[in-house]
């Protein structure tokens, strides 16, 4: 039984509403600044180039254009992980990598001048798939990188990062094994979660080394950290988060972007913009990682796995920023949904010729299990069991353990989920539904229908340091440092809500500063679902901080021990007898209580999302219609339900359930061009095809949060994509592989089309 | 002397004129820096020469309907017309929506407010646009309707569900 609250659980007025639907909501570019100068960048029309000559001097000549900047002509700053990766370099390693750039007194100026830049390239070959980029005499990217293999494990996480997972005896697993399958499936299909507003930057630099950042970032506090070590440590930085149109992971960071605009203003002394075109933001900003998995399961047939084996080949595209770390919590994660005593899991990075992939919603973890699953999928078919069976055996329970990002072993002190998965399993009808493997659930004449299920869940909901101040001013209003930027959550207002209530104040009353680096403590960002229980932690502590020390200070006037007082609205009173109250003011009007909160990681919980999904396929046309879909999970409690809804209704869109369907960026192995880098040709869903989404949502209470709540927001795209495969493949009665299951692959499975053709990819 | 009267005809007719919320607005067009283009976009026009930044640019490219506007009452996207293309038009944004005297806001924008009818709010403006137009020419719709009319809007958090619930409020005879 959840317990009652003055604002948390219930449904609250967004802190920024009415600048939302007024269109006041001050997103990057929409801030003006004086004397600006706007940016753009030539991009490589090659995928592997050496830069031989560049004439820019056609350019400088025209009116307008202030700056022209080469590889020549910067610093040696670089960046990506490890960093190799320079700002602008004398090779090419995809079409869109950065060559030249431009500011001018307009963006069309600006542009203008890209044109007039010549660029003289000497072509070298290419390769756009992770085993042939392997082979000995492959094209090679970076002489730092031989073998086109990026270096293992993220600094982020410390030395022992995870790279594999590796325990127990596979052979003996394998051994006592009643089935074993095994298979190389991949989701390679790079979707890109697109979000509404383009990546940009602007920046002011100021001699000698200070340069100050207006950015549309996930993270900002991160860039200024991120920023400092790709200058070298010799600039300062400082970052001003601005409201941010849409993330879904891709703008933890905008390093690139956020250099370019400080190169360009360092060369003209003047504030520049820089915003990506939409081209731009799909062909050459942050897509999904491709996944090839190559696996190996021995199973039970009471749904036991005994070993799990096999090599994860993760394609980064031409260069890694958060690869390691993606690899590491999927590796992580994995575990997590399949409890195994015996593995051996090893994975490598590789570079090829495309547009990087980064972090997107799903982190890792999604990318692998849309691989993996289908070999687990196989194994149950052979047993015949039940996949919410199996998911409800498998799933991490208390006191079991895993190897975490850092490599370290933790125990789990969170709860089962198996409560949460019964409930979705009758709120979606599986058991009726339910046929057997490869069966579909109904058919009529050419309509089949299936249905399917996935499963996911992190330990990244403690994970990372925030740090948070609380002010209480003698009007009785207070303030949250908090370097947070509102990316859609809604958790800038959440996290007033939850002072709000330690404070008992009207959330009027409570405002949170905006996300500057200069005035605010660390933050890490909202990353995975962290948001609730790491950065609520901190908000909350630094609240219960404040009110201590106010309730010490006023103490003595009412002539009370501070344990007896309570303050509500502003007014502090005696628990016990209500009329003995002050105000506080009673502070003084020259005095602030200043609290301070700090959250520590800790990967001992983890959040679990089980997703339930119907398909009906047309065998005609080979479309397949998304039905259903049934969400379910465990928030421990509810901080904000209309904000909760957005987040799990989100399943769909960025490139989550809808990457099984339709979504996937078409790069072309012949020239490297992505084919269908515009919004008319990158298929996303419309308000004329929203199926039914049903979420249910269960509070058991997390007893080490004050308001015992956890976060699910970054996992809910994650189960989807597998549980639309698997409902395929039910309905036609056939294996389908290979996401998404567009009407072409649905007809070449049905027997209806020749082979596709197309190279690279799973086959 | 008959070229002179054309330049001078000319330079009388390099205006566009059209009202933007209810304000008229009268624009020369040519290249110089405070001119409006001929290739100018409304969009653009709107945001960088009018400073009215609640219309928001998504694709450029006439896919996603971030940039909704009405133009007449009827919703047209604004980068896919042409500034010039205006001329005696009557133009909605955004920030024309509330009431200009009382701010009191459009019951549109209420009812986005109170169904959280948005997450990164970006494609806000443009929802809302859209909605306003329907609701203008159709007060009554069902639900498929609404659905209809906001089918070129793209929204990549989600925000659909909310949406429909918040323009079926503020519809006559809706929830």
């Amino acid at each position: 039984m959840a317990e009652v609250y003055r604002f948390i659980g219930k449904p609250t007025r967004r802190k920024d509403a009415v600048e939302v639907v007024t269109g006041t909501t001050q997103y990057l570019d929409d801030i003006r600044f004086p004397d600006l100068l706007h940016g753009k960048v030539l991009r490589s029309p090659h995928p592997h180039a050496i830069i031989k000559k560049i004439d820019k001097s056609r350019a400088e000549q025209l009116p307008g254009v202030k700056a022209i900047l080469t590889w020549q002509d910067v610093p040696d700053w670089k960046g990506g992980t490890p960093r190799v990766v320079r700002i602008l370099d004398r090779k090419v390693r995809y079409v869109g990598d950065a060559v030249a750039l431009v500011a001018a007194t307009s963006a069309q100026i600006a542009k203008e001048a890209l044109g007039l830049i010549d660029v003289e390239y000497e072509l070298l070959p290419a390769v756009f798939d992770v085993e042939e980029v392997m082979k000995p005499g492959a094209p090679q990217l970076y002489d730092e990188l031989p073998g086109n293999i990026v270096t293992p494990g993220t600094p982020a996480f410390g030395h022992s990062c995870l790279t594999e997972v590796v325990m127990g005896d596979v052979e003996q697993g394998f051994r006592e094994a009643e089935v074993i399958s095994e298979g190389t499936f991949g989701y390679e299909n790079i979707p890109n979660p697109i979000p509404p507003e383009p990546p940009g930057a602007v920046a002011i630099w100021e001699e000698p080394n200070r340069v100050t950042l207006w950015v549309s970032n996930q993270a900002s506090y991160l860039d200024k950290i991120l920023l400092f070590h790709v200058f070298g440590k010799k600039v300062e930085v400082r970052t001003h988060g601005a409201a941010c149109g849409g993330s879904f992971g891709t703008k933890l960071m905008s390093w690139q972007v956020q250099t370019y605009a400080t190169l360009l203003s360092r060369a003209t002394g003047r504030p520049v913009k820089i915003i990506f075109s939409k081209e731009e933001h799909i062909a050459a900003f942050v897509l999904r990682p491709g996944s090839r998995m190559q696996a190996r399961v021995g199973m039970k047939k009471d749904g036991t796995v005994t070993a799990v084996s096999g090599t994860w080949l993760v394609d980064t595209g031409y260069y890694s920023a958060t690869t390691q770390a993606q690899v590491a919590v999927g590796c992580g994660e994995i575990q997590l949904m399949t409890r195994c005593a015996n593995w051996d899991l090893k994975t490598a990075i590789i570079c090829t010729n495309r547009n990087a992939s980064g972090s997107v919603r799903g982190f890792g973890g999604q990318e692998l299990k849309c691989s993996f699953i289908p070999v687990l999928c196989l194994a149950m078919e052979k047993l015949d069991i039940d996949p919410v069976d199996f998911i409800k055996k498998n799933y991490v329970k208390p006191g079991d353990g895993y190897f975490w990002r850092d490599g370290l072993w933790y125990t789990y002190r969170g709860i089962d989920y198996s409560d949460a998965m019964d409930q979705g399993a009758m709120r979606f009808g599986w058991r009726e539904k339910w046929q057997g493997w490869l069966k579909p659930s109904s058919v009529d004449g050419s309509k089949r229908r299936g249905v399917g299920v996935g499963v996911h869940g992190n330990a990244d909901i403690g994970e990372d340091s925030s740090e948070a101040w609380v002010r209480l001013n003698p009007d009785g209003s207070a303030l949250l440092y908090s370097c947070i930027t509102e990316h859609g959550t809604g958790q800038r207002s959440n996290y007033v809500k939850m002072v709000a209530e330690v404070l008992q104040l009207p959330m009027e009353r409570v405002t949170v500063t905006p996300a500057d680096s200069l005035i605010n403590p660390f933050e890490y960002g909202p990353f995975g679902s962290r948001g609730t229980y790491a950065i609520g932690s901190a908000a909350i502590a630094a609240a219960e901080d404040a009110r201590r020390q106010l309730l010490e200070l006023v103490a003595p006037r009412l002539d009370a021990k501070p344990e007896e007082l309570e303050t509500v609205d502003g007014v502090v009173f005696v628990r016990d007898s209500p009329e003995r109250k002050i105000k506080w003011g009673a502070i003084g009007y020259d005095r602030t209580v200043m609290g301070y909160g700090r959250f520590d990681p800790d990967f001992t919980l983890a959040n679990c999302m089980i997703t339930f999904v119907e398909v009906e396929v047309d065998t005609e046309t080979g479309k397949v219609d998304l039905l259903q879909v049934v969400n379910t999970t465990d928030v421990g409690q509810i901080i904000d339900p209309p904000g909760l809804e957005g987040q799990l209704n989100g399943c769909l869109g960025s490139s989550g359930i809808d990457s099984a369907l339709f979504e996937e960026t078409i790069l072309d192995h012949s020239s490297g061009h992505i084919l269908n880098a515009n919004m008319i040709d990158y298929k996303w869903r419309t308000f004329s095809e929203l199926p039914p989404i049903d979420n249910i949502v269960l509070e058991t209470p997390v007893a080490s949060h004050r308001f015992k709540a956890i976060g699910v927001g970054e996992v809910a795209t994650s189960p989807g994509p597998m549980a639309v495969l698997m409902a395929v493949s039910n309905a036609l009665g056939v294996w389908l592989h290979e996401y998404p299951v567009t009407p072409e692959r649905v007809l070449k499975a049905l027997g209806k089309l020749p082979a596709m053709t197309r190279t690279g990819g799973a086959q | 002397m008959a070229t002179a009267i054309k330049k001078k005809k000319s330079l009388v007719k390099n205006l566009v004129r059209f009202s933007v919320n209810g304000t008229a607005v009268e624009l020369e067009i040519g290249t110089l820096p405070h001119q409006v283009e001929t290739a100018h976009t409304l969009a653009h026009t709107l945001r960088e020469t009018l400073g009215l930044v609640g219309t928001k640019v998504t694709c450029d490219n006439g896919a996603c309907g971030s940039c909704t506007v009405l133009m007449d009452g009827k919703a047209v996207l604004s980068c896919m017309t042409l500034t010039v293309e205006c001329q005696g038009r009557s133009i909605t944004t955004i920030e024309g929506l509330a009431d200009p005297e009382t701010g009191r806001l459009d019951p549109l924008q209420q009812s986005f407010i109170d169904h959280t009818a948005f997450q990164c709010g970006f494609c806000t403006p443009g929802m809302i646009m859209s909605a306003k137009a329907l609701l203008a020419d159709n007060p009554s719709p069902t639900e498929a309707d609404v659905k209809e009319a906001l089918s070129g809007n793209f929204c990549r958090c989600i925000s659909h569900y909310q949406v429909l619930r918040a323009v079926m409020a503020t519809a006559q005879g809706g929830e």
